[in-house]
Order: C-alpha cells, then sequence, then structure tokens
C-alpha cells in the first residue's frame, strides 16, 4: 500500500507514455502535485497516462490525474487514459463530473480601498444604528402608552421576575463594591487632605461623590453588565429558537412581552439599587475615616446632616431611570437584532454592554453639564 | 468474509444515571451502509459518540478498524480520526470559518499540503457533495439547511475517509434535497468505497441506499438484517416501523424506483 509514489515518462515515438504508480491518495496529494507540475512534454504531440501501476486512489488522486490531463491538453497533446480499473474510471467519472466549473480566485481589492469601504461601512452603520435606536424607542413608548391606558395587559409575573432578577440579585454585588469604594476614596481623601490638616473634609468629599456620582455611575455600570448582557442573551435566544416569531403568529406582541417587563423592571430596580449603593459607599467612608482618622461614625452622620444638601443625594437619584431606560433598551434591542446563528448572540451582548456602558457615561457628562448650568 | 471495520462488544454506557445500553453487540462490515434505526431516546446517537470515543462506556468495547477505541489513547485516536468522517445532526460546521477553510480543517491538522492545492481539494469536495464552487468563500450562517448538510458531508469527506458516520443527515431537508442527498451519498460510498454508519429515521433513505440495518431497542440491537427480512420480523416496534402508513408509502416508492 505504501508504495512510492511516481510519475515516470517513456517516449516511444510521438506518444508520450506517463506512467502513474504508487498510492494515489491524499497524503501523497503535495509530492504528487509537484511531480505532475515538473511535468514536461516538449517533443510529444500525443500523450497516454497509464494507470495501470496505480494501487490506490482516492478523489483527490483522480482530481489530480484530471488535472494533469487537462494541463497537457491545454498544451495542445492528444491525451488518453489507459490501465484504468473500473472502480479508478468511475472515480475519474465521479470527479470530472463535477469538475467542469473552473475556480476563479476572488480579487482581493487594495488596501486602502479596503480601509475606506471599511471606514464607510461603519460611519453607515452608525447612522443606521442611532435611527433604528431611536425607532425602537418609539415603539416601545408607543407600547408603554397603550399598556399604561389598560393596564390588564402588562405582564406583572414578568415584571416581579425579572425585578428579583435585576434588582433584589444584584443587592450583594453592588453593595459590596461600593463599601469598597467608599474605603478607597476615604482613604486617598485622608492621605491628601491630612497635608493641610482638613481632614474632616474627608466627610464632605466621600458624601459628595458618592451621593452625586459614584453610587449610580457604579451601579449603572454594573447592571449594564450583569442585566443589559442578560436581556441581550434571552432575547436573542429567544430569537434564535424563532420564538419570537412564534409570539408574534399567536397575537403577542414581543415589545409588549418581552422588552416593557424588563424595561419597567430596570427602571423600578435601579433607584433601589442607586440608593442602597449610595448608602454602603457612605459606610465604607465613614468606616475608614473611623479607623484612618478616629472621626467617629456619629460625627461623620452629624457633619453629612449639617453640610451637605440634600440636592446632592437627587441630583444622583434622578439619574438612576434614565440610565435604566437606557440600559434596558439598549439591551432588548441587541436583543431583537440577534439572528443567523449563535454566534450572533455573543456579538450583540458584547455589544450590547459596551454600547449601554458609553451611553450611561455619555449621559452622566451630559447631565453634569446641565446641573452646572441651572447651579445645583 | 473480511475483518469488520467496526464491531462493537458487551456495550454499557449510561448518562447522567441512566443506563443507555447494556450488552450491546453490533457488527459493520467493510463498504457496506449499515442504517441505525431506533425510537426516539433509544441512543442512536450515544452509541455513534461511543465509537468516536466522544463517550467512555462503562463496560465493553469498542474496536475500529481493528484498532481499540481509547479517548485516552492519542495516537491511535490519531490514526482513526484521520480514517474517518462525521456528519453531526446539525453540521457543527465551525461557524467562524467559511465553507471551503471548514473543509480544509482536517487537511491542516492531519496532512501538510500546499495552500493553494488544499484549497483545490477542498472545492473538489465542495462540488461533489452537490454544492456550488462559490458556496466555498460562504459562512454557515449563510447557507440553507439542506446546503449545511451537504457542507457538513464535503468535511466529512475531506480526507477520503474509510468509515463516514452520518446523523440524520436528510432530517430537515425537502424530499426532493433528501432524495439528492441519498443518490449521492450512495454514489459516493460506491466510487469512493467507503463504509457508512446511518443513524436516520428516513424511511426512503433506508430503502434506497442501505444494505444493512441495525434495530436499536431494549438497550441493544436488537437485530442487523437488511431491510427485507426486517419486514418479516415479529418484534411489535420493527413490525410498526416497517408496516406503518409511512412504512408502506416508502416501500411503495422504493420499488417503484426499482422497476423504472
Amino acid at each position: 500500500m505504501a508504495a512510492k509514489t511516481q510519475v515516470n515518462v517513456t517516449m516511444e515515438g510521438e506518444t508520450a507514455r506517463v506512467s502513474l504508480a504508487g498510492a494515489w491518495t491524499i497524503a501523497a496529494a503535495a509530492e504528487l502535485d509537484g511531480q505532475l507540475r515538473r511535468l514536461a512534454l516538449p517533443k510529444a504531440r500525443r500523450a497516454t497516462l497509464d494507470l495501470s501501476g496505480i494501487e490506490a486512489l482516492d478523489t483527490a488522486g483522480a482530481w489530480l490525474i484530471r488535472q494533469a490531463a487537462k494541463t497537457l491538453a491545454d498544451g495542445g497533446l492528444t491525451v488518453a487514459l489507459a490501465g484504468a480499473d473500473r472502480r479508478a474510471s468511475a472515480l475519474l467519472e465521479t470527479v470530472g463530473a463535477v469538475d467542469q466549473v473552473t475556480h476563479e480566485p476572488s480579487k482581493e481589492p487594495p488596501g486602502v480601498v479596503e480601509l475606506l469601504a471599511r471606514l464607510g461601512f461603519g460611519t453607515a452603520f452608525v447612522v443606521r444604528e442611532a435611527r433604528s435606536y431611536l425607532g425602537f424607542m418609539g415603539l416601545t413608548l408607543e407600547t408603554a402608552v397603550s399598556v399604561a391606558l389598560r393596564p390588564s395587559r402588562f405582564r406583572f409575573t414578568s415584571f416581579v421576575f425579572h425585578l428579583e432578577a435585576v434588582g433584589l440579585n444584584a443587592l450583594p454585588i453592588v453593595g459590596l463594591i461600593s463599601f469598597l469604594i467608599g474605603v478607597v476614596m476615604a482613604y486617598q481623601g485622608a492621605t491628601q487632605l491630612r497635608l493641610f490638616g482638613a481632614e474632616i473634609f474627608v466627610v464632605d468629599l466621600v458624601a459628595i461623590s458618592v451621593l452625586r456620582e459614584i453610587g449610580i455611575l457604579l451601579t449603572a455600570i454594573v447592571v449594564a453588565g450583569r442585566s443589559g448582557s442578560a436581556f441581550t442573551a434571552q432575547i436573542g435566544t429567544m430569537k434564535l429558537r424563532e420564538e419570537v416569531d412564534a409570539m408574534r403568529t399567536l397575537g403577542l406582541d414581543p415589545v409588549e412581552v418581552l422588552v416593557l417587563p424588563r424595561l419597567t423592571a430596570l427602571v423600578v430596580a435601579l433607584p433601589i439599587l442607586c440608593f442602597f449603593s449610595d448608602i454602603m459607599g457612605l459606610i465604607g467612608g465613614a468606616m475608614m475615616a473611623w479607623a484612618d482618622l478616629d472621626i467617629s461614625p456619629t460625627a461623620f452622620v452629624t457633619r453629612v446632616q449639617d453640610r451637605i444638601s440634600i440636592t446632592h443625594f437627587w441630583v444622583g437619584m434622578i439619574k438612576a431611570p434614565v440610565f435604566a431606560a437606557m440600559i434596558g433598551l439598549v439591551g432588548c434591542y441587541q436583543g431583537l437584532k440577534v439572528k443567523g446563528d449563535s454566534g450572533s448572540v455573543g456579538r450583540l451582548t458584547t455589544r450590547s454592554v459596551v454600547q449601554s456602558i458609553f451611553l450611561v457615561i455619555v449621559a452622566d457628562a451630559v447631565f453634569s453639564i446641565f446641573f452646572n448650568l441651572i447651579g445645583v | 468474509m473480511s475483518e469488520p471495520v467496526i464491531r462493537v462488544r458487551g456495550l454499557r454506557t449510561k448518562l447522567g444515571g441512566k443506563e443507555i445500553h447494556k450488552d450491546l453487540d453490533l457488527e459493520v462490515e467493510r463498504g457496506e451502509i449499515l442504517g441505525v434505526v431506533g425510537g426516539s431516546g433509544t441512543g442512536k446517537s450515544v452509541l455513534m459518540r461511543t465509537i468516536l470515543g466522544l463517550i467512555r462506556p462503562r463496560e465493553g468495547e469498542v474496536e475500529v478498524l481493528g484498532k481499540k477505541v481509547d479517548p485516552l489513547d492519542r495516537d491511535t485516536m490519531l490514526t482513526l480520526e484521520r480514517r474517518w468522517g462525521v456528519l453531526f445532526q446539525d453540521g457543527a460546521l465551525f461557524s467562524s470559518l467559511t465553507v471551503s477553510e471548514n473543509v480544509q480543517v482536517p487537511m491542516h491538522e492531519h496532512l501538510d499540503l500546499p495552500p493553494a492545492l488544499a484549497e483545490e481539494l477542498a472545492l473538489l469536495k465542495i462540488r461533489l457533495a452537490g454544492l456550488k464552487a462559490e458556496d466555498g468563500r460562504k459562512y454557515p450562517s449563510e447557507l440553507s439547511g439542506g446546503m449545511r448538510k451537504r457542507a457538513a458531508l464535503a468535511r466529512a469527506l475531506a480526507l477520503d475517509p474509510d468509515i463516514v458516520f452520518l446523523d440524520e443527515p436528510t432530517a430537515g431537508l425537502d424530499p426532493v434535497g433528501a432524495a439528492q442527498f441519498d443518490e449521492l451519498l450512495q454514489n459516493l460510498s460506491r466510487n469512493l468505497g467507503f463504509t457508512v454508519f446511518l443513524i436516520t429515521h428516513d424511511l426512503d433513505t433506508l430503502y434506497a441506499v442501505t444494505d444493512r440495518i441495525a434495530v436499536l431497542a431494549d438497550k441493544k440491537v436488537l437485530v442487523t438484517a437488511p431491510i427485507a427480512e426486517l419486514e418479516r420480523h415479529e418484534h411489535p416496534w420493527i413490525h410498526e416501523y416497517f408496516h406503518g402508513p409511512r412504512g408502506r408509502a416508502a416501500k411503495a416508492s422504493a420499488m417503484i424506483d426499482e422497476s423504472t
């Protein structure tokens, strides 16, 4: 079986006899391809490919033989095949039947053109995406209004289920992260403020930044990673399994059934999480202030009550439902965009997290400018 | 008669605490197309996965091409993987690669072929499997169900294997597509001379292409016989299978095919 594969040429007048021997299988294809490419018959007018020496033949071998015959024929020779047994002829025929079409290699455009094209595609994609976001927002809003007019259509069970998933179950992680950030801020603040003998201002530092920015921002980012991605994956998987189409045929509106309960759950849960995060952040700061600066928790609380206006708390709080709506909308929108294979679930889940975090931070910046302008 | 290419002896498999097979014996002869049938949940796919070494049996042994299948014996598995091709139920094409790249995966993994030659051979397999050359550049997600099966068959045939395992290749295909697939399979197995282990529910396929059929029931291979013999078998499930309305229809169409 493992005989040496080879190509031998003997000349008989103007007829070249090309004897093929050995195992013509895919394992030897590289070697055979090389030998056939070197095959040159400058003096011959006719060529006979003699297959009687072939011990094993598979489709790769048969294809190589046909290629060789074609190359020789293109060079102006009359080509004949000889010595093929029944199996070999059948194989050659099978391969030949599908080998009519010659394959044209695809032409790659040059690098610069490719680059510009990708830039164009990217820009067009962003514009399209922004437009369909607006469309989706409108659709959701419209559905929300029509459900608000007929509250019996609101999916209360689903709402409660998602409230537990995005709210209650997120408490430990949000609490822990906020507490630690409170500790870190108090510690870093103390190190710097001690240089001026202004340790007591650690309380102001921690309270204002946690209440205004850190609490809500951290919560929103954790929720985007935890729940926004889950929304995309859940809805995306349902989309792939055609559950969403099934819903439509049964007269159920996917926006009403899938999007609204998730969105309302998030809008309710995020302010609660944000409040919890504020408290945990303050506790973290108070603990560190107590341990590092000997400011007792009582003194910390008194100072917060005396010095920190409640406005700071509301500035943070008011952002929560807005961020929640953004995260929920992006998560559901990307989920509904899933199509084709399961790979797109992963791709769109990633995109959902990236976009919602990006939008949250942009919105936070807009809020800052706005509050600055109205002087709160 | 030559050595059987697949020999399963006294197989016992358990999955998730549930016994799937017990004392299962099976032999597949060289060059034959063996159909494997059985009700849902009788462990047809599990049997295939056990033969392929993807599941380790509790007891018994599996020999393929005279070598004992043992997932821990990397060298043996490598030689075996080189000599069998598998078509999974849903194609199992790698979604990040084009069809042509999918077909080239086993070539690059087991052989050292120049890229241009591998590309040409991949295109040959793709056309052999009944797809067009330009389909080779497409991604699996751009193909219809039937085309995906054909692409998966092209990948299974990439190395001209001795044994081809097919798990419900015609499920989800329209009758025309299924019939074409049957014909393709029969042609290829006759011309390329490989052995086929074919799991199917498709009675038309059973009538059209199989040499023998193994029936899985009661945790073992109840009987392995040509279809004509099975029709006379008395086991209630087998009887119902071949004499139910679908069985009769498939047989009738097979007879018409033969007489024309």
